[in-house]
């Protein structure tokens, strides 16, 4: 029972980075049907940018730990932000009314250059958060071991995804991406700026990204600069596995391939632990072929 | 010179660069070819399923990777000369593709993307995990035999060199000919508009179940050509990344578009070897070279002429 317990809070604290980091490709591929391949590398961007902050200024030190790594936070999913945008006006902007698979390969040169582009300047070897300015005790939770830090990833993650919720259902421009997202055309002609939403998207996708990046590296130690591969495939079949385009699908999607993976690798077989995802990702498409939560057929005639 | 004759004395005069370039070039530069070489035929088994019938692949490698090993396998367990394996890699490789296929092609566009990166997946990590205790884990296969053409044992890049070359010259000739058949015809209406086509009485089902296991059995059978000039396969030169740069090459080149796709792959396979003189800079610049060729010619370099022949 203990074990079990375990198993499911190491399950929902991956699968809350994969949520975070899957609405950045649902939320994009809403509004432009793409998929943009290099959102795992602003994901690493994130994790880099967090290792710079804390090995060059000791934030812990002068402001405590918790709004330390608030501050953190909001510098790299600033810094991430405008990364997405740019990149966006570069690689993706061009390319809105061309084939749609062109960009797809534009966003596979964008990752590839993002990857090698962090490799040369954070070298190819792992990086270590350091671990003497992060709060590292453990609390007990329902009778399971749960280290504080991996405690605070768990509820930034649910309090990024419930503000997401909020602004995306609640708000007058969340309403203008879901239009975009259902038609961009028609959204166009009800008055709509659709670039300031496609701009919206590509600011608050990868702040996410970059958000999960950090949380990876605060709780596990370790980045290396081809994080991004793994943890974008994991998080892109979260995206697809809830529906893709629908923001509570990805949440659902990203949750539930942590759980599974977890308990898939810790009962079953850890040899085939990255198996796992996809292979609930075929079985549920089998009955679901739009996903989880996908009513609409996101793909135009 | 007339419109007709121009693309066959392009045709020929690159043929026939093709034939003295091995003895021309450096031995690298002729092993370089012979890769590029291989992933031509890959990206031409690829551009039927991608670039005529429109489906979504990228786990192509899946299935280059059940020819390698199946002609691995028999070569080495039971002796089989390799290139006699052919017939068997392209079938299981056609089989896996089947069984593949029946579940998932009814899936759309991008649902299909991802469940052929997945199928890649499993693949290779069943192949890390000697998932049929046959296939040598993470180690792989060694000790494949050299190819053996008309009595010749095929050693040097400059050996292999016409025997990959003339493989792709057959896949040419024949993908050539498929695209200009009823057939071709077929895939393209359903790519184009996959209801119409149904309309117009195109048994689509069974259209896109032949084209995309036709164009598996003939990435099972670069397997094989694969296995035997490498003489050794391990999992990792199957990964997702080998699938998205086949993937890559169909679109830059042009999907649909044979000398497109052929350019594709010298492009994609190549310029990285030309880059090697930027050292660890070279990854950043392929990148970068992918996505300004594709925001320059979003239809790819040499795209197919709308309503024109192959």
């Amino acid at each position: 029972m203990e074990e079990l317990l375990q198993q499911l809070t190491n399950g929902l604290a991956v699968g809350g980075i994969y949520a975070l980091v899957a609405l950045g490709y649902t939320m994009v591929y809403g509004v432009l049907r793409l998929i943009n391949f290099a959102h795992g590398e602003l994901f690493t961007l994130g994790a880099y940018l967090g290792f710079t902050f804390l090995t060059s200024f000791a934030f812990a030190g002068r402001v405590g730990p918790i709004a330390g790594l608030g501050l953190l936070a909001l510098l790299v999913m600033g810094l991430v932000a405008v990364t997405g945008a740019l990149l966006e006006r570069a690689a993706y902007r061009p390319l809105r009314d061309a084939p749609r698979l062109s960009a797809v390969v534009s966003a596979l040169g964008a990752s590839i250059f993002l990857q090698n582009a962090l490799m040369l300047v954070y070298g190819a070897r792992f990086q270590v958060y350091p671990d003497e300015a992060l709060p590292n005790r453990a609390v007990r939770l329902f009778g399971a071991q749960v280290p504080v830090m991996r405690a605070l990833v768990v509820a930034a993650s649910a309090a990024l995804m419930a503000a997401l919720w909020l602004f995306v259902h609640r708000t007058r421009f969340g309403t203008a991406i879901r239009a975009a997202a259902i038609d961009r055309d028609a959204a166009r002609l009800a008055g709509i700026d659709v670039d300031r939403v496609v701009l919206a998207v590509f600011l608050i996708g990868p702040a996410l990204g970059g958000a999960a990046g950090l949380m990876v590296g605060l709780t596990y130690g370790q980045v290396g600069f081809t994080m991004g591969w793994g943890y974008g495939m994991k998080a892109f079949t979260a995206a697809i596995l809830g529906g893709i385009g629908n923001v509570p699908g990805a949440m659902l999607g990203g949750l539930l391939l942590g759980v599974v993976e977890a308990l898939g690798s810790a009962y079953l077989s850890t040899a085939w632990k990255d198996a796992f995802a996809f292979i609930v990702l075929i079985a549920v498409l089998l009955v679901r072929p739009t996903g989880l939560l996908g009513e609409r057929i996101a793909e135009k005639a | 010179m007339s419109r007709r004759g121009a693309p066959a004395v392009a045709a020929a005069l690159f043929a026939a660069l093709l034939c003295i370039a091995p003895f021309l070039l450096s031995t690298y530069w002729v092993d370089v070819l012979d890769s590029v070489g291989l992933y031509a035929l890959l990206a031409l088994s690829l551009n039927l399923i991608l670039g005529e019938a429109g489906l979504y692949d990228m786990g192509h490698a899946a299935f280059f990777a059940v020819g390698a090993y199946t002609a691995a396998i028999l070569s080495t367990s039971l002796g089989i000369p390799v290139l006699l394996t052919l017939p068997a890699s392209g079938c299981a490789a056609g089989l896996f593709a089947a069984l593949v296929a029946l579940p998932v092609l009814r899936l759309r566009g991008d649902y299909l993307l991802i469940v052929t990166i997945g199928v890649g997946e499993i693949v290779r990590i069943a192949l890390v995990n000697d998932a049929f205790g046959l296939t040598g884990g993470s180690n792989g296969i060694f000790g494949i035999p050299r190819p053996v053409l008309l009595g010749w044992r095929l050693r040097t890049p400059e050996q292999l060199f016409f025997l990959i070359w003339g493989a792709v010259a057959v896949t040419v000739l024949v993908f050539g000919r498929l695209s200009a058949s009823r057939f071709g015809r077929a895939l393209r209406a359903i790519r184009d508009d996959e209801v119409a086509a149904e309309g117009s009485g195109i048994d689509t089902a069974r259209a896109k179940l032949t084209v995309f296991v036709l164009g598996s059995a003939w990435a099972g059978m670069a397997g094989t050509l694969f296995a035997a000039k490498m003489t050794v396969i391990s999992p990792e030169s199957f990964g997702f990344w080998e699938s998205v740069l086949v993937f890559a090459m169909v679109l830059l080149g042009g999907a649909g578009s044979i000398p497109g796709v052929l350019l594709g792959a010298f492009l994609v396979a190549g310029l990285p070897e030309l880059f090697r003189g930027l050292a660890s800079a070279r990854m950043l610049v392929f990148g970068l070279a992918l996505m300004v060729m594709m925001v320059v010619r979003p239809r790819g370099l040499w795209p197919r002429r709308a309503g024109g022949g192959p």
